[in-house]
C-alpha cells in the first residue's frame, strides 16, 4: 500500500510539473551564433532585472513550429523570432497578438517608438529587431589566385571547382538562382511571379544541383565550410561574420546578390506565458539591447537610435561597420524581402521546390 | 463454492446417484459444465491480466494513429469555412456552368471568410488539388475586405482572372465535401482532371510512387548487406565454443545496446570529406588530398549508416538458429561424397532459412520506417518515405498528405508484420 | 572451430579467408563505436586525429569538451569553481537539464511499461488466454510501426486527449499532454512495452506452472503464490525487461521533437540540436559517455541472462 502511495505520489507531482512555472518565458530562435547574441544582448540583461528565467529553444526556422502549435492549437513558446512573411501571414490568420506600438519603449532622447524604428520595423503584430543577409561565403585557402566575387560565379563549377552550399528551401536559393542567371535584383519578384521565370530559377540550379550539400540549421553553412565539405556555401552574414571573428577561420564573403530580410518578434495568442512575454519583447526591442546586440553578432539593429550606439565588437578592436549587411556598400545589388510575395507564394515554391529536390 | 469450480481442485467422483452415466463433481453437478465454467474463470482471470496493458495500448497507440490516419481522408478545410458554395456545389452537378448564384455564394464566403481571417485555410486546401491558388484566395480576401460589389462575377474576374478557371472550379467541387480521396491519389502521384478523371500529375511532380521505391529498393538492398555481413559472423559465433563465442557476442551486442544516435554521429565522423576514413585513404595514398570521397549525404551514407544499425537484427535471428543446427548432417553428407561447398548449399544452408527469414523480415520492417538516420546523412539523395512524412508534418503542413503517406506506409508494414508473425511468430521475437 | 583432419589445402584456405573475412566484419561493427572515443579527447575542435594525437603528445588531448558539457548554458560558466558555481551549472547547464529528464522520464516510463508489460506477459502466457495471437500483435506493434507514424499520430492526440470524447457528446476541454512530462512518459512506455512483453513471455516459456499449482495446493492465495514462486523465478526477465524499456526511453528522440515541450529537453533531443547544429566534439564527448552507459547496461543484462538460465536449471545449449 506504502508503495503504491509513492507512486501515486510521484505521479501527481510528475503532472504538476507540467504546469508551467512563474516567472518564465520560452523564446524560440534561430539556435547558434545568433542564439548566442540574443543570451549575451537580451536574456541575461533581462533576468537580472525582472528575475524572469529565459528558455531559449532553437529551431532551423522558429516560423515552423509555430505554425504548427498554432495548427495544432498547443501553443509552447511565448515569443518566436520569426521572418517579416512568416509575421504577416500568421497575423493575417489572426494567430499573433496584435501590438500597439505605443507600448515599445521610447528611444533614450524621447523620440517615440513608432518614428524611431525603420520603415517596415513595426506590424501589426510583430516588432523587428535586426536587420540580416544571406550571403555567399567561400575557403579563402581554395581559390587563393582566383578569388570568386559575383553571384554568377556561384554556379560556375569550372572556374571555381568544390561542392556547393545550400539552404534546404525556395526562399533563399531560386533569387539566386536568377541574379547569377542576369536578372537584375529589381525584377526578382516579377520573374518569381511567373511559371517562365520560376522554371528559368530551378534550370539554373539544375546546372549545380549535383554538387550542393543542402543545409538546414543556420549553424550548418559555418560548419561544412569549415570542415571543408563545400568550397562555396550561402548562409546568413552574422554566422560567417562569428566563424571569421570570433574563430579566425579563413573565409570571405560576397556580398554581391545579397538577400536582406529582417527578423521579428511576435508572441502567439494563448502563448503559455503571455505577460512575461510582453516584458521580453518590450526589453529586447529597446535601444540599448539593439545596440549591444550588435556587438555580438553583425547584423543591423531596426532602430535608428540605436545605429548610433554600435561601434566595435565585443573584441574591441573589430570595427562593425564594414560587416554589416546595411553597409551602403553591401546594398548595390541586394534583394530586399518581399513579405507580402512570400507570405502567398511561399507554400507553392516549397511544395515545387520539395519535389524538384526529391526527384533527383 | 470456489474449489468446487476450481479445476485443480475438482474432485471426480462416480456419485452414486448416477443416472444418465454424466459425471459430476462433488456436489452434484455435471461435470462438462463445472470444467466449461472453471475454464471461462481461467480465460477471463488471463484476460484481465492483460486488460490494462491492452487498453493502455489502444488509447495510447492505436487510437491516436487511426485518429490520424482520419486527416487521410477528411479536411474540412474548405467545406466548414465555404458553407454557401459547397451547398451550390451540392445542389448542381458537375459540369454546371457556375451562375449567378454561384458567384453570389463565393462572393459571400469569400468575404465571411477574409474577415474571420480563415482564408488562408480555404485557400490552402484548394492549393493542394491546384498548387499554385493560395495566393489567389489570400490576395482576393485582402481585396474584398475593402469592399466587393455585384455582379460578382465580373468583380471577382477584375481582381484576378484566375477565378474564370475551370480547374480550379473543379477543385473547389472537389473540397466541397470534407471526404476526400484526392490525398491517396497525390500520394501515388495522380490527380483528377476537370472532368473528375483520373490522371498523371506533371512529370515534374511526380516524386512520391519514386520515393516509395527507393525506400523498397534501399531497404530491400540494405536487408541482403546484413545477410552478407551477418551470415559469417552468426556462423562463427555458432559454431565457436561457448566461452569465445560470448566473447565475440560483445561486439555484436555492443552495438546493439549504443544509443542509435551515438552511432550515426560516429558515421558521420568516419565518412565526412575531411573525416577518418578520408584522412586514412589520403595517407595511404589511394586517393589525392583533392579527391576525397564524397561518402555522406548521399545515399552512400544512408547505405552504410542503416547497414551498420540493423545488422545486430540479422545476426542474432540467425545466430539463434544455426546454434540448434546439428553439425553431424554435414559431416554425414562429407561422408558420403559431398564437396565442401555442396554441402554447405545443400545441407547446412537450407536450415539456416527460418533464421534467415525472421532476421529479414525484421531488417526491412525496420529500414522502411527509418527516418533519423537518412534525415541526419542522407543528404538529399538518400531520404526515405519517413522524412517525406515528417517533412509534410512540420514543414509544409500538409497534414492530410502525411497521413495518407502515413497510411500507405503503414499498410505495407503491417503487411509484413502479419507475414513475420505467420512465418516466424511473434513469440519467437528475440532481443539478445 | 578447427578446420577439420579431412579438409583440402583449398579448404584450409577458404576457412582461413573466411576468419579474415569475420574479423573485418567484428571491425565493422565495432570501430565506429571505438573511435569516438579518442577523438572525443581531441584539443581542437575537429573531428579527425590531429598530428598532435598520432604522435601522442598530451598537448593534443584535452578534457575541454567534457567540462563544455558542463558550462554550456551556465549563467556565469567564467566564474570560479565554488558551490554556486556548480549550483548554476545543476540549475542551468543545458546538458545538466537534458541529463535530469533523461532520468526521470526513463525512469516513470519504465516503471509504467514493466508493470503493466509483466502482468499482461503473465496472462499472455497462460494457456487459456483468450486470441492470444491477435493481442500479442497488438501489443509488440508499438515496435513494428514506423516511429515517425507513432510519434504524428500521438502529436494530435497528445495536443488535445479529449478531442475523442466528443464522440460520446463530453466537454472536450481536458488541458493537454503535449508539452508535459507526463505526456512523454506515456509515449515512452508505450514504446518499451513490447520489449518488456517479448522478454519476460520468455521467461516465462520456461515456466513450470505445477510450481504455482504446489503452492496453491499447500494454501497459498494467489497473491503470496505471485510474489513468493513466481516473481523471484521471471526477474530476470522482468529486470532485463526493464533496462531494455529504459535504453528506449533514454534513446528516443522521434517522440520527443513531436511531442515534448521546452521543458522536456533529453539527452538525445539535446544531442540532434547539437549534431545538426555544429557537430562539436562535445557532441562525441556525450557519445563516449553514453558508450560507457551501454557498456555497463549490456554487462547486467548478460550477467541477468545467464543468472536466469542457471535458476531455471537451462544450460546454454
Amino acid at each position: 500500500m506504502k508503495k503504491t502511495l509513492i507512486l501515486t505520489t510521484a505521479i501527481a507531482g510528475l503532472a504538476s510539473a507540467a504546469v508551467a512555472a512563474e516567472g518564465e518565458v520560452n523564446v524560440v530562435s534561430w539556435g547558434g551564433a545568433y542564439e548566442r547574441s540574443q543570451v549575451e544582448a537580451y536574456n541575461a540583461p533581462f533576468t537580472e532585472q525582472t528575475g524572469i528565467k529565459v528558455n531559449m529553444i532553437a529551431a532551423d526556422n522558429p516560423a515552423t513550429p509555430l505554425k504548427a502549435q498554432v495548427e495544432a492549437r498547443n501553443i509552447s513558446g511565448d515569443v518566436f523570432d520569426v521572418e517579416v512573411s512568416d509575421a504577416i501571414r500568421l497575423c493575417d490568420e489572426g494567430a499573433l497578438v496584435e501590438i500597439d506600438p505605443a507600448v515599445l519603449p521610447a528611444a533614450p532622447d524621447g523620440t517615440p517608438a513608432e518614428e524611431d524604428f525603420l520603415d517596415g520595423a513595426l506590424l501589426d503584430c510583430a516588432v523587428a529587431n535586426i536587420f540580416w543577409g544571406t550571403v555567399i561565403a567561400f575557403d579563402e585557402t581554395k581559390f587563393a589566385d582566383n578569388p570568386p566575387s559575383t553571384a554568377a560565379d556561384f554556379f560556375d563549377l569550372e572556374a571555381f571547382p568544390g561542392k556547393r552550399g545550400l539552404p534546404k528551401n525556395p526562399k533563399r536559393t531560386l533569387y539566386l538562382a536568377l541574379i547569377a542567371d542576369g536578372v537584375p535584383a529589381d525584377e526578382i519578384y516579377d520573374k518569381l511571379g511567373s511559371d517562365e521565370g520560376v522554371d528559368q530559377a530551378f534550370a539554373k540550379l539544375d546546372t549545380i544541383k549535383d554538387e550542393v550539400v543542402w543545409w538546414e540549421a543556420g549553424a550548418q553553412p559555418v560548419q561544412l565550410l569549415a570542415d571543408g565539405e563545400v568550397t562555396m556555401a550561402t548562409g546568413y552574414n552574422g554566422r560567417f561574420f562569428d566563424a571569421m571573428v570570433a574563430e579566425g577561420k579563413p573565409f570571405k564573403i560576397i556580398w554581391d546578390g545579397q538577400y536582406m530580410d529582417l527578423d521579428m518578434f511576435v508572441i502567439p495568442k494563448d502563448s503559455p506565458n503571455p505577460e512575461a512575454a510582453m516584458e521580453y519583447l518590450k526589453f529586447a526591442t529597446d535601444t540599448q539591447r539593439l545596440a549591444d546586440q550588435a556587438k555580438y553578432i553583425a547584423y543591423g539593429p531596426a532602430r535608428k537610435s540605436s545605429a548610433a550606439l554600435v561601434g566595435m565588437y565585443q573584441d574591441g578592436e573589430t570595427e562593425m561597420a564594414p560587416h554589416m549587411p546595411t553597409n551602403p556598400d553591401h546594398m548595390t545589388s541586394a534583394v530586399m524581402d518581399d513579405p507580402e510575395f512570400w507570405a502567398d507564394h511561399d507554400a507553392e515554391l516549397t511544395e515545387r521546390f520539395n519535389s524538384w529536390l526529391a526527384g533527383s | 463454492m470456489a474449489n468446487a469450480l476450481d479445476p485443480h481442485a475438482a474432485i471426480v467422483t462416480t456419485a452414486s446417484g448416477e443416472t444418465d452415466g454424466t459425471l459430476t463433481t462433488a456436489d452434484g453437478k455435471p461435470l462438462s459444465r463445472a470444467l466449461a465454467r472453471s475454464q471461462r474463470r481461467a480465460k477471463r482471470r488471463a484476460f484481465l491480466l492483460v486488460l490494462p496493458l491492452l487498453a493502455f495500448i489502444l488509447i495510447t497507440f492505436v487510437v491516436p494513429i487511426g485518429q490520424m490516419l482520419q486527416r487521410s481522408f477528411y479536411n474540412d478545410g474548405f467545406s466548414a469555412n465555404m458553407p454557401q458554395i459547397s451547398q451550390w456545389f451540392a445542389e448542381n452537378p458537375r459540369g454546371t456552368d457556375p451562375d449567378e448564384a454561384a458567384w453570389t455564394a463565393l462572393a459571400n464566403d469569400l468575404q465571411v471568410s477574409a474577415e474571420a481571417r480563415t482564408i488562408g485555410v480555404v485557400g490552402t486546401r484548394i492549393n493542394y488539388d491546384v498548387p499554385g491558388t493560395r495566393s489567389l484566395f489570400t490576395s482576393t480576401g485582402r481585396k474584398v475586405r475593402r469592399g466587393i460589389e455585384p455582379p460578382y462575377d465580373q468583380a471577382l474576374l477584375e481582381m484576378d482572372e484566375d477565378w474564370g478557371s475551370s480547374t480550379l472550379w473543379a477543385a473547389m467541387r472537389d473540397a466541397s465535401t470534407p471526404y476526400t480521396g484526392n490525398f491517396y491519389l497525390a500520394s501515388l502521384d495522380r490527380t483528377r482532371a476537370d472532368d473528375g478523371s483520373i490522371q498523371q500529375v506533371e512529370e515534374r511532380q511526380r516524386v512520391y510512387v519514386m520515393l516509395f521505391m527507393r525506400t523498397f529498393w534501399l531497404s530491400l538492398l540494405i536487408t541482403g548487406l546484413t545477410f552478407l555481413l551477418g551470415f559469417p559472423v552468426a556462423h562463427l559465433l555458432a559454431t565457436l565454443p561457448m566461452r569465445k563465442s560470448n566473447l565475440l557476442m560483445i561486439l555484436v551486442l555492443l552495438p546493439f545496446w549504443t544509443s542509435l544516435l551515438v552511432r550515426t554521429t560516429s558515421w558521420m565522423v568516419l565518412l565526412q570529406q575531411q573525416g577518418v576514413i578520408n584522412d586514412i585513404l589520403v595517407w595511404l595514398g589511394v586517393i589525392g588530398g583533392s579527391g576525397r570521397l564524397q561518402m555522406i549525404y548521399n545515399q552512400t551514407g544512408t547505405i552504410i549508416a542503416m547497414t551498420h544499425i540493423l545488422l545486430p537484427f540479422m545476426i542474432l535471428p540467425l545466430y539463434s538458429v544455426m546454434r540448434t543446427i546439428n553439425p553431424s548432417y554435414v559431416r554425414a553428407a562429407r561422408s558420403l561424397g559431398a564437396t565442401s561447398w555442396t554441402a554447405f548449399r545443400r545441407i547446412y544452408f537450407p536450415q539456416t532459412l527460418p533464421g534467415l527469414g525472421a532476421g529479414a523480415l525484421l531488417v526491412f520492417i525496420l529500414a522502411v520506417g527509418y527516418y533519423i538516420t537518412p534525415a541526419l546523412v542522407g543528404g538529399s539523395s538518400g531520404q526515405l518515405i519517413s522524412n517525406m512524412i515528417a517533412m509534410h508534418m512540420t514543414d509544409t503542413l500538409n497534414w492530410s498528405m502525411a497521413a495518407a503517406l502515413a497510411a500507405l506506409l503503414l499498410a505495407s508494414v503491417l503487411i509484413l508484420y502479419w507475414l513475420y508473425d505467420r512465418m516466424v511468430g511473434i513469440d519467437n521475437l528475440k532481443l539478445g | 572451430m578447427a578446420v577439420p583432419t579431412y579438409a583440402t589445402p583449398l579448404e584450409r584456405s577458404w576457412h582461413y579467408a573466411y576468419l579474415v573475412i569475420c574479423g573485418l566484419i567484428f571491425f565493422f561493427l565495432i570501430a565506429p563505436i571505438v573511435v569516438i572515443i579518442p577523438l572525443s579527447f581531441n584539443a581542437e575542435p575537429y573531428f579527425t586525429f590531429t598530428d598532435r594525437m598520432l604522435e601522442f603528445d598530451p598537448e593534443g588531448y584535452s578534457m575541454r569538451w567534457y567540462d563544455s558539457l558542463l558550462t554550456f548554458g551556465m549563467l556565469s560558466p567564467d566564474a570560479p569553481r565554488d558551490a554556486s558555481w556548480w549550483a548554476d551549472a545543476w540549475a542551468n547547464a543545458k546538458w545538466v537539464n537534458a541529463a535530469k529528464n533523461s532520468i526521470i522520464i526513463g525512469f516513470f516510463s519504465t516503471v509504467l511499461a514493466t508493470v503493466l508489460g509483466t502482468l499482461a506477459a503473465l496472462g499472455l502466457s497462460r494457456p487459456e488466454m483468450p486470441f492470444r495471437r491477435a493481442i500479442m500483435a497488438t501489443l509488440i506493434s508499438p515496435m513494428i510501426v514506423p516511429l515517425i507514424i507513432t510519434a504524428t499520430g500521438m502529436f494530435f492526440f497528445y495536443s488535445n486527449p479529449c478531442e475523442l470524447l466528443t464522440l460520446f457528446g463530453l466537454d472536450p476541454q481536458c488541458g493537454r499532454l503535449a508539452g508535459t512530462y507526463l505526456g512523454v512518459v506515456l509515449a515512452h512506455a508505450t514504446l518499451g512495452i513490447p520489449f518488456v512483453i517479448i522478454t519476460v513471455t520468455a521467461t516465462l516459456v520456461g515456466f513450470d506452472q505445477s510450481l504455482n499449482r504446489a503452492a496453491a495446493s499447500l494454501g497459498a492465495n494467489p497473491r503470496t503464490t505471485f510474489f513468493r514462486i513466481t516473481m523471484p523465478l521471471i526477474l530476470p526477465g522482468v529486470i532485463s525487461g526493464a533496462l531494455f524499456a529504459f535504453v528506449t526511453s533514454f534513446d528516443e528522440v522521434v517522440a520527443v521533437l513531436f511531442i515534448a515541450g521546452p521543458d522536456q529537453q533529453t539527452i538525445p533531443r539535446q544531442m540532434w540540436n547539437g549534431i545538426r547544429e555544429q557537430i562539436s566534439p562535445a557532441i562525441l564527448a556525450v557519445a563516449t559517455l553514453l558508450v560507457i552507459f551501454s557498456i555497463a547496461l549490456l554487462t547486467t543484462v548478460e550477467l541477468l541472462r545467464r543468472r536466469s538460465e542457471r535458476i531455471r536449471g537451462i544450460t546454454p545449449h
